[in-house]
């Protein structure tokens, strides 16, 4: 007898006859009638209708019959919310009962009927099961707590089950630990804002004891948790490390990848000279190797990973080369992974065995291995110069072959190769064009059309090549026609004499007889530079073209640092950060490597402090680097294909949304109450052109503004070596009511750089160019240029981590680097911030107190007079001046841009160098930066 | 944490759905079926597909997709080694993991997944501890059952639970008390045209049967440890020990488990144990293609090899061949193109040969690419490595017990190209 036979009564009376059998004395015939009923619902049925029948069976003394009740109610329960009440008090009867079985069931199961009604009865039997003395039901009752949650959040932090949860990592038994952490892990995700998983040495102690000793699945949780723990200094960091070292020769390879992410994160924080560096370098490899042995969707997902591990630490896996090579018989998908490391991994020392190996594969049966198999040995050529001639002579054999996408595929790559190398193998050009006739893809066709018009002028019958495609130039896809035009354009200007007929064909078939406005606009703009001016068509046509190279394809250094992090998760598989693809960009937490510390602060380290960066803040900021990403590669700062780069920058700028969501979250908050007097602040906001004009009237009221404010000297913001070449430095200042940007550019590269643009992420104050940036000449290697970007604060807002941290995004003809800096706050500071005396006095009392910050401003040399001048230059002005007791107290106002008024009292001891600073403010959050303001205003 | 499971078959029926959190529609499998069509075969399903709301994460073993629904960001490799660890329960309940078995037994099964998981969270995988809870279903205890009334859910909690060995019972007890331990080998290699190795590695594993009385505390030393530098092992294994005397140290579980894994990927201790000697040509569909192939012996220290298949892929063009082998049968599917030798034995005097003439479809022209051998074998009595186990030893129990350690090589992937 198996179970089959509860499938096969599908009559008309079914539901009936369970009801009867259900409701039938014998205990026998009433788990069979429930067993059926579970058959049911298992392959979809709905069976709902039995609900009253099933619950009734659930008082019982066999176990079995039991569980499979509980199973029903699980999966119907939502449903029949009021039956399910009925269900209540055998749950609350289980809880007690002596059996821990029955008492971790009972709670387990209460926690998956999703009620609002019921939850408020599991409470009670909840808290008592989480301080059991069986640990099966404690653990089982921490994962009850993150169901609940799940339920509803409020009730579970109103009942303190939070606390206890916490309270259990220090449990005794390693399995309650490792569900504690499971849990609290679960719903940290969705309470991003929350420190539940605050860590200590203490705790972290406690999870690395719990780790050896939990299950495989306690371990993965525990291993998660501690990859977000910032260890204090390297000491703690190795000292984590070796704890971890030895879940690499674990069984299951998701508890592997898990610790290759915690060493990889906490290997960023030892020194390179370390032994003990190099030692668990060489550890990394063995297990990562062993990970491609699992089965294939294991694989899959490894392969993924080491994809970013091999970027980020090629040394680890640099003589591992073999392992990736491709079996007949993977799956494609696993196939296509192993090709792409193979390429990470090519280097000058195994180039040889790459080439066989791949040549090997293009020869397989499967099209788009093949295809992407000839495209890797292109990628090979560039990446690796030495190796550029034995692929070239690779790719002829298989265009020999005459394998039509083989052809087709090895053509689209000789043409990269041209760019990289010119003038090096044009001596195959030859062979490539016999093989024109059997291009049938707009790519290839595109790419060949490509290098007869490159290379017209060697081509003998070129114009020929040319026209016989310009046959069917209608049937042609877009790809194709575009190139077409401009290779008989580049023909033209190189054969002047012979080809005068075929170009005026191709520029009146693009300008008239087609509907694609790209091949119109292209036709035209290729006439009108040909009958004006043919010098300059020669320049703008025939003009030099950077070279290409193998950094393409990489992840940019930033983001991978930020998906190291997230080693062994669905971001690591699709290589995005988790914010460009969580639902609703909920519960996202940015996690970044630890900073380098100062013993290895060598080339690699260009995180740490640059010299003379004001007190040591500047190391701090870690940007949100998926914020930077999401918000400014979406404008596109890619480098246009054609077109003026500076004004299509300027114009995307502009569409940035000027009063996006984000002003609710500092204003909004702050300026309820705000004293009349700045009531016309928000307003401002709303009309953002007129700022600038009230600016101006304020400059007449103002006093003492004419001398501006204290400038700090330039600090780099963006060495070089993180830029490709490009190193920016640079400061903010505020002269008479205009903030702006100075900037200090060097080009530091061996190429010259052009089309610069600038723009920065959304901000706590909504800074902004206000112009674009313009760099008249283009920047030669080693030339240095000073620019001034004057700036707004009509940008959108949205509130930083630190408040003044401003996300920037430059773009050259390179690439688009990104950096982040601290602005000082004083160059916020507006020129009409000095606050009538009353008004002062009645907002200092209506700020509560608790709002008031102290701060102490030591070793600052100044008298009283100087002080309040020095302050008075940077806009924060003296309102009145008392004497109290033989010290001076000075009563201060300003104002921010967006309307924030600061209130000061600065406490002077003459001969005293302490200056006593307390700050109130609406939004105390600023009052920080106001302080740090202070401090570098009067030290300077 | 994982929300969901759909069993799916190889034509795309949801025959299983069980879901440890609230109803998922199984309306999002649409989006896994539309992943099916595109892939040409079911082996290249992609593992992870992303949906609007959810993640489907699946394997694909036994003709079956067992695919999981996750919600949040979940480690995958997590769900893969969960779902991988529930076909290899099934097929430890059932003795095999099929449709129709999974069909027979569906309550069963659903006790078994609601034991594996709570809320998402794995509870029970270790197979000692579930059989412990739902007892696998047997003719006897049907029988037994149906008389007595009894039920195959045990009431007692799993008494390793918690234990510092959760891996292992307690009160065990048997009247002979042995421990076998398999070393299998599995080399993967691939060889290419001209008989040179382009990449060999082993896999190997020892498995264990461990019926032991009580609580024993093994250890087992190798003769050459060295050869272990890329290991894994089961949860029970001191790493410590290993980490400072080359030792496994284990309070071993009950019945059947896999000790170790380990890899060898030196290209200088992997032995070929075979070569093959082929030549395979097509022409034109006018005249006929020659096809040869011949296995040979090489680096077997002596032993036999055997249970020799030979298995390639023809090209798509090929519309028939005509061979004749020397020894064991042939097959060859003109549907699938597969072409099948089951060698059987290797004696070195008289190699087996496999020899005739290949013909292409009418009009076809001659194949692009050249077919892929792959190659099975068993040697009896070999670790290829060279690995030998030099003791076994008992603490903590006073009987006798029986030892036996058994060495086997297998080819795992093993290609040879042409």
């Amino acid at each position: 007898m198996t179970d089959s036979k509860y499938f096969t009564t599908t009559k008309k009376g079914e539901i009936f006859e369970l009801k009867a059998e259900l409701n039938s004395d014998k205990k026998e015939k009433k788990k069979e009638a429930v067993k059926k009923v579970i058959a049911s619902m298992t392959v979809g049925k709905d069976v709902s209708a039995l609900f009253p029948d099933v619950v009734n069976c659930m008082q019982t003394d066999n176990l079995e019959l039991k569980k499979l009740v509980y199973l029903y109610l699980m999966n119907y329960a939502k449903s029949q919310p009021d039956m399910a009440i009925m269900a209540v008090n055998t749950f609350v009867k289980d809880c007690e009962d002596p059996n821990p079985l029955i008492r971790a069931l009972a709670v387990r199961t209460m926690g998956c009927i999703r009620v609002d009604k019921i939850t408020e009865y599991l409470c009670e039997p909840l808290r008592k099961c989480l301080k059991d003395e069986d640990p099966y039901v404690r653990k089982t009752a921490a994962v009850c707590v993150a169901k609940l949650h799940d339920i509803n959040a409020q009730l579970v932090e109103d009942q303190g089950f939070l606390d206890t949860l916490k309270d259990l990592i220090s449990d005794s038994n390693p399995m309650v630990v490792a569900n504690a952490v499971a849990a609290l892990s679960e719903i940290a995700e969705s309470h991003p804002s929350s420190n539940l998983l605050d860590l200590n040495p203490q705790s972290i102690n406690k999870l690395l004891t719990a780790l050896n000793e939990c299950t495989e699945w306690g371990q993965i949780f525990i291993l998660d948790c501690l990859a977000n723990y910032m260890p204090k200094d390297d000491r703690e960091a190795q000292s984590i490390c070796e704890r971890v070292t030895p879940r690499l020769s674990h069984a299951n390879s998701a508890v592997v990848l898990s610790a290759v992410k915690v060493l990889m994160k906490f290997m960023e924080m030892l020194s390179k000279d370390l032994d003990y560096y190099g030692t668990l370098l060489k550890k990394l490899a063995p297990p990562l190797v062993t990970l491609l042995s699992a089965e294939p969707e294991l694989q899959y997902v490894a392969l993924r990973n080491i994809n970013l591990i091999v970027q980020k630490r090629p040394e680890i896996l640099k003589h591992e080369m073999k392992v990736f090579f491709v079996k007949y018989n993977d799956p494609i998908y696993v196939k296509l992974e192993k090709l792409d490391i193979m390429i990470r991994l090519a280097s000058q020392a195994n180039i040889a065995q790459v080439l066989a190996e791949l040549k090997e594969y293009a020869t397989e049966v499967d099209v788009d291995f093949v295809r992407k198999a000839v495209r890797a040995i292109g990628r090979c050529a560039i990446k690796v110069e030495q190796s550029a001639e034995r692929c070239v002579s690779t790719l002829l054999d298989l265009i020999q072959t005459k394998v039509n996408y083989v052809v087709q595929e090895a053509i689209v790559v000789i043409k990269d190769i041209f760019r990289k190398y010119p003038n090096k193998y044009e001596s195959v050009i030859a062979t490539l064009c016999e093989n024109l006739d059997s291009l049938d893809e707009p790519e290839a066709r595109a790419a060949m059309i490509w290098i007869v018009g490159e290379y017209a002028e060697r081509i003998d019958n070129a114009d020929e090549l040319l026209e016989s495609f310009l046959e069917g130039f209608h049937d042609e896809s877009t790809q194709v026609q575009l190139q077409l035009l401009t290779a008989i354009v580049k023909l033209f200007l190189k054969k002047p004499t012979e080809t005068q007929e075929l170009v005026q064909q191709v520029l009146s078939l693009a300008t008239q007889d087609s509907d694609n406005p790209d091949l119109r606009d292209r036709g035209y703009i290729y006439w009108r530079l040909l009958s004006t001016d043919p010098v300059a068509a020669k320049e703008v046509v025939l003009a030099e073209k950077p070279l290409i190279s193998e950094e393409t394809d990489l992840i940019e250094p930033t983001l991978l640092d930020e998906l190291i992090c997230y080693i062994g998760t669905l971001a690591s598989v699709y290589h995005k950060p988790p914010s460009a693809f969580v639902e609703g960009g909920r519960g996202v937490v940015h996690k970044s490597l630890p900073p380098r510390t100062a013993s290895s602060e060598s080339t690699e380290s260009p995180e740490t402090a640059p010299a003379g960066a004001p007190s040591g803040d500047q190391p701090d900021v870690i940007p949100a680097q998926g914020d930077l990403l999401g918000d400014l590669l979406n404008l596109d700062l890619g480098p246009p294909v054609s077109g003026p780069p500076l004004a299509a920058s300027s114009i995307q700028m502009g569409a940035v949304d000027l009063l996006g969501g984000g002003l609710d979250s500092l204003i909004g908050d702050t300026n309820f109450g705000v004293p009349p007097a700045a009531a016309a602040a928000p307003a401002r906001l709303g009309a953002p052109i007129s700022s600038g004009l009230s600016d101006l009237f304020d400059l007449t009221s103002g006093v003492g503004t004419l001398s501006g404010s204290y400038v700090a000297p330039k600090a780099v913001w963006l060495p070089a070596m993180k830029a490709k070449g490009l190193e920016i430095s640079g400061t903010f200042t505020r002269q008479v009511g205009s903030i702006s940007m100075d900037l200090q550019l060097t080009n530091k590269a061996l190429q010259v750089m052009t089309d610069f643009a600038i723009q920065f992420n959304r901000n706590s104050f909504g800074l902004a160019p206000a112009a674009p940036l313009q760099v008249h000449a283009p920047l030669s290697p080693n030339q240095t240029v000073e620019i001034s970007l004057p700036l707004n604060t009509v940008g959108s807002v949205m509130k930083m981590e630190p408040l003044n941290n401003l996300q920037v995004a430059v773009k050259n003809n390179i690439d688009v680097f990104y950096f982040s800096t601290l602005y000082p706050l004083h160059v916020l500071f507006v020129e009409d911030g000095k606050m009538d005396r009353q008004m002062f006095l009645a907002t200092w009392k209506d700020i509560p107190n608790e709002n008031e910050a102290q701060f102490q401003i030591r070793d600052c040399p100044l008298n009283t007079e100087a002080a309040s001048g020095k302050l008075q230059s940077s806009n924060i002005f003296t309102i009145a001046k008392r004497n109290v007791e033989g010290q001076d107290m000075l009563y201060q106002s300003l104002k921010l841009t967006n309307g924030i008024w600061v209130l000061a009292e600065l406490r002077i001891q003459p001969g005293n160098p302490s200056f006593m600073l307390s700050l109130k403010c609406r939004a105390p959050e600023v009052s920080q930066h106001v302080y740090q303001a202070y401090e570098t205003i009067l030290k300077n | 944490m994982i929300h969901s499971l759909f069993l799916i078959n190889s034509s795309g029926d949801i025959f299983l759905e069980k879901h440890w959190k609230s109803v998922v529609s199984r309306s999002v499998c649409d989006y896994f079926f539309e992943a099916q069509e595109r892939a040409t075969e079911a082996e290249n399903v992609p593992p992870v597909i992303p949906t609007p709301h959810h993640y489907l994460l699946s394997v694909y073993r036994h003709k079956i997709f067992f695919v999981a629904v996750i919600q949040t960001e979940v480690p995958p490799l997590f769900v893969i080694e969960f779902l991988h660890r529930v076909v290899d329960t099934f097929q430890d309940y059932f003795g095999v993991c099929s449709e129709p078995v999974i069909k027979d037994n569906v309550v069963v099964v659903y006790e078994v997944l609601e034991e594996m998981l709570d809320n998402g969270f794995p509870l029970a995988t270790e197979s000692n501890i579930l059989k412990e809870l739902i007892k696998p279903p047997t003719i006897l205890r049907t029988v037994v059952n149906t008389i007595t009334g009894s039920t195959n859910v045990g009431d007692q909690l799993p008494t390793g639970q918690l234990s510092v060995v959760p891996w292992r019972r307690t009160g065990v007890k048997y009247t002979n008390n042995e421990a076998y331990f398999d070393v299998v080998e599995e080399i993967d290699a691939i060889i290419d045209k001209s008989g040179s190795t382009v990449t060999a590695e082993i896999q190997g594993v020892i498995d264990a049967c461990v019926k032991l009385t009580g609580m024993p505390d093994l250890t087992l030393s190798f003769m050459n440890p060295r050869l272990l530098d890329d290991v894994s092992f089961h949860p029970c294994v001191r790493f410590k020990r290993w980490e400072s005397e080359r030792i496994l140290s284990f309070i071993p579980p009950d019945g059947n488990f896999r000790l170790l894994s380990y890899h060898v990927s030196a290209q200088n201790l992997v032995a070929i144990p075979v070569y093959v000697k082929h030549s395979i040509n097509f022409r034109d569909s006018s005249s006929l293609g020659r096809f040869e192939i011949t296995v040979g012996p090489k680096q077997t220290m002596g032993k036999t090899i055997e249970g020799v298949i030979v298995t390639s892929q023809m090209p798509k063009g090929v519309l028939n061949m005509s061979l004749t082998p020397s020894q064991g049968t042939h097959t060859f599917d003109p549907v699938t193109k597969m072409l099948s030798w089951d060698v059987g034995k290797i004696n070195p005097q008289k190699l087996p040969s496999l020899k005739g003439t290949t013909s292409l479809q009418a009009g076809a022209s001659k194949p692009d690419e050249n077919p892929t051998i792959n190659l099975q074998f068993k040697i009896q009595q070999l670790a290829i490595s060279g690995l030998k186990v030099n003791r076994l030893d008992m603490y903590g129990e006073k009987y006798k017990p029986f030892k036996g350690i058994k060495y086997m090589t297998k080819a795992g992937k093993f290609q040879v190209r042409t």
